[in-house]
């Protein structure tokens, strides 16, 4: 044993010395000043719920980065219930483990404005994600939903090309949300400069996948030669590819969607032909911004509120010809990865 | 009672009076509307609104035995949902199946039993039951809302079957619509129903197993709402368990009680849900041809229910039953 416990002591001293030796390098104040200013705050992601592609993928990196910097990360799941969101901020702000940073997904433009102010009053700082809402947070990532409506209908124009009939139909999400209502605006001002193409039905989904198979059953019936649709969801255009499809109008009618750029909800959809064209937003970078704002946040000593930051994902229409394996995320392989852990 | 085509206006209660008005937006969608009238069209009519008739069919055997089941759209969505997933993680078919059939019974039977013998309300119990498939489905068994068909499965070929260029879902419909027509015509069970739910106690005074009949209308409940959430899955090549939160528990009942199946029970049968079905359909189908705005769809549809309760109230005032028993 006795050699062991040389050898031990040895290179424990060894190790003491090579890291008090070279104090000079040591002194990059940097990882210090972050360490302080991050260490132990609290992050928590309020989305619209938990049980949807965009939602788990801005976990999964969310919570990497926070782990990674020794914060606290967590979600509520509102389940789509606008009601029980409140109440998951409501408690939030008032429990003695009040986030440092709070990021909301907002149902609509005005419903949580009330809450986001208080929670700015106690000192946290707000981010809103995705949708945007009535409200100076302290910053928005995510769409420009009326370039995002622009770029679908270049796309649904590409996809019917100069010799079509010319005619697009639109599945709307619904009059109250934010992200249907600025998409719809883009789509508007793109169809403008091009008089020749024409909107010959625009009904709502309500975000339903039922629901939008119904109406786009009907279009399809009363304007067979449709060609392109744009669906305002990729949650929902599967009801509008299964309208297509039971038409017998695949390949002639070009289905524009957007949606998280999940591979299953996305990419695999591209690749099999159900859709023409899907706005995808980079997942992974909107997170990693998300990220950035949070560390600058948490560093900048600024009261909440104080600042107001717009931060636009780029967004991109993917076709088929221009589908690439990196061109979506993986959320089974996200999952698989959380498992392993 | 049931007065279809009868003239006298005495005569005419509320399936007859949505009866009229689902006929003369037919014709008037039919003149007005180009397109209306093209058999593709229809189709799709039916087709729109057979998922809807077929829970509403399984919801009209409940209210007629005065009770309601407001776990069916939760049962619809999650059962498909945990088959879906049990599939996609690699269990084989058949006992995936089996799994799924034994949790759509249990739930029916929990239903039926907490309402037929330990006397808890029909509406408490299925509401809670309900939450909890949902719940426990959503948090326990599936990992995400959408939960997509395997490709090739027979439920993605079920979607695409088609006789004569009509989808199955409308032959379901129609099957099921005449077997429940059937069993509430024709069988002993499905007559005592009636009596059940016009009086329970005399029901039981007379030796009707009041209790077992009961029980067995909420496990067909569940499992027609199994049949209801295949077919969705069939057509969309995926379930959202989003549907929950969605107005379709409401749009089912409403489907029974504006065809004229009363909340107190013991009134109306499988006629009243076609006729229920049929003013629904015809009227989403005019709406959207025109494009009427969502927001204002939903104010139609809900002007029109109230000015056919209206109608039926003043031409047939409440009666000395009525006012005894009481509505839900």
């Amino acid at each position: 044993m006795k050699p062991i416990r040389t050898l031990m002591a040895a290179a424990t001293a060894l190790a003491v010395t090579a890291f008090v030796a070279p104090t000079f390098a040591a002194d990059d104040p940097g990882p210090a000043a972050y360490a302080q200013a991050l260490k132990g705050k609290r992050v928590m992601l309020v989305p619209l719920a938990m049980g949807f592609d965009l939602a788990q993928g801005w976990a999964h990196y969310l919570k990497k980065e926070v782990d990674a910097w020794g914060g606290t990360f967590e979600t509520r799941d509102p389940n789509w219930v606008v009601d029980a969101g409140a109440q998951a901020i409501t408690d939030a702000i008032s429990s003695d483990t009040r986030p440092d940073v709070l990021i909301i997904h907002a149902p609509d433009l005005n419903s949580y404005s009330k809450l986001m102010k208080k929670a700015q009053a106690a000192g946290t700082y707000v981010i809103l994600v995705d949708n945007p809402a009535n409200f100076p947070a302290d910053a928005f990532v995510g769409s420009d939903w009326d370039r995002l409506g622009q770029l679908e209908a270049e796309a649904a124009i590409k996809g019917c090309g100069e010799n079509s009939s010319k005619k697009i139909g639109l599945v709307q999400g619904d009059q109250a949300n934010s992200s249907s209502l600025y998409q719809y605006a883009g789509i508007m001002k793109v169809l403008d400069k091009h008089p020749d193409f024409k909107v010959v039905a625009k009904p709502d989904s309500n975000w339903d996948a039922t629901t939008s198979r119904n109406v786009t059953t009907t279009m399809l019936q009363q304007n067979p030669d449709i060609c392109s649709i744009i669906d305002f969801w990729d949650g929902d255009a599967t009801g509008a590819s299964a309208a297509i499809r039971d038409a017998k109008l695949d390949g002639k009618v070009f289905l524009v969607t957007t949606g998280g750029g999940e591979k299953a909800a996305d990419c695999d959809k591209l690749q099999d032909g159900t859709y023409g064209a899907v706005v995808m937003t980079d997942l992974a970078r909107q997170s990693g911004d998300m990220n950035a704002i949070i560390k600058f946040l948490l560093q900048s000593g600024q009261p909440a509120g104080t600042s107001h930051t717009y931060i636009y994902t780029l967004e991109k229409a993917t076709t088929k010809a221009d589908l690439k394996p990196e061109s979506c995320w993986d959320l089974k392989a996200l999952q698989a990865e959380a498992a392993a852990k | 009672m049931n007065a279809i085509g009868r003239p006298s206006l005495r005569s005419l209660n509320q399936e007859g009076i949505v009866f009229a008005i689902a006929v003369v937006l037919f014709v008037a969608a039919a003149i007005g509307l180009p397109g209306f009238i093209d058999p593709n069209n229809l189709v799709a009519i039916v087709r729109s609104v057979s998922v809807l008739g077929i829970l509403a069919l399984g919801m009209a055997v409940v209210i007629i035995g005065r009770g309601i089941d407001l776990s069916a759209v939760a049962i619809m969505a999650m059962s498909v949902a945990w088959y879906l997933q049990l599939l996609n993680t690699g269990t084989p078919d058949g006992l995936a199946f089996a799994y799924v059939l034994a949790g759509v019974l249990a739930i029916g039977l929990l239903n039926g039993f907490l309402v037929a013998y330990a006397d808890v309300p029909a509406i408490f119990v299925t509401l809670a039951t309900g939450s909890f498939v949902f719940g426990y489905v959503r948090s326990q068994l599936i990992t995400q809302d959408a939960v997509p068909v395997p490709q090739g499965h027979w439920v993605e070929l079920l979607g695409g079957l088609r006789f004569l260029d009509i989808p199955i879902e409308v032959f379901v419909f129609a099957g099921l619509a005449f077997l429940f027509f059937l069993f509430l015509r024709y069988t002993k069970w499905g007559r005592y129903i009636y009596f059940a739910g016009d009086n329970p106690v005399a029901a039981r005074n007379i030796g009707i197993p009041v209790r077992p009949m009961l029980v067995l209308r909420y496990v067909l409940s569940a499992f027609v709402a199994l049949i209801a959430g295949l077919l969705t899955a069939a057509s969309l090549h995926s379930i959202n368990t989003r549907i929950v939160n969605s107005t379709l528990l409401y749009d089912i009942v409403l489907v029974a009680v504006i065809g004229g199946i009363g909340l107190s029970g013991g009134r109306g049968g499988v006629r009243n849900v076609l006729v229920g079905a049929a003013l629904i359909g015809i009227l989403l189908n005019a709406m959207t041809i025109i494009d009427i705005p969502l927001l204002y769809q939903n104010l139609i549809k809900a002007a029109i229910l109230l000015g056919a309760i209206i109608v039926d109230g003043i031409i047939n005032p409440r009666d000395e039953q009525t006012a005894q028993q009481g509505d839900i």
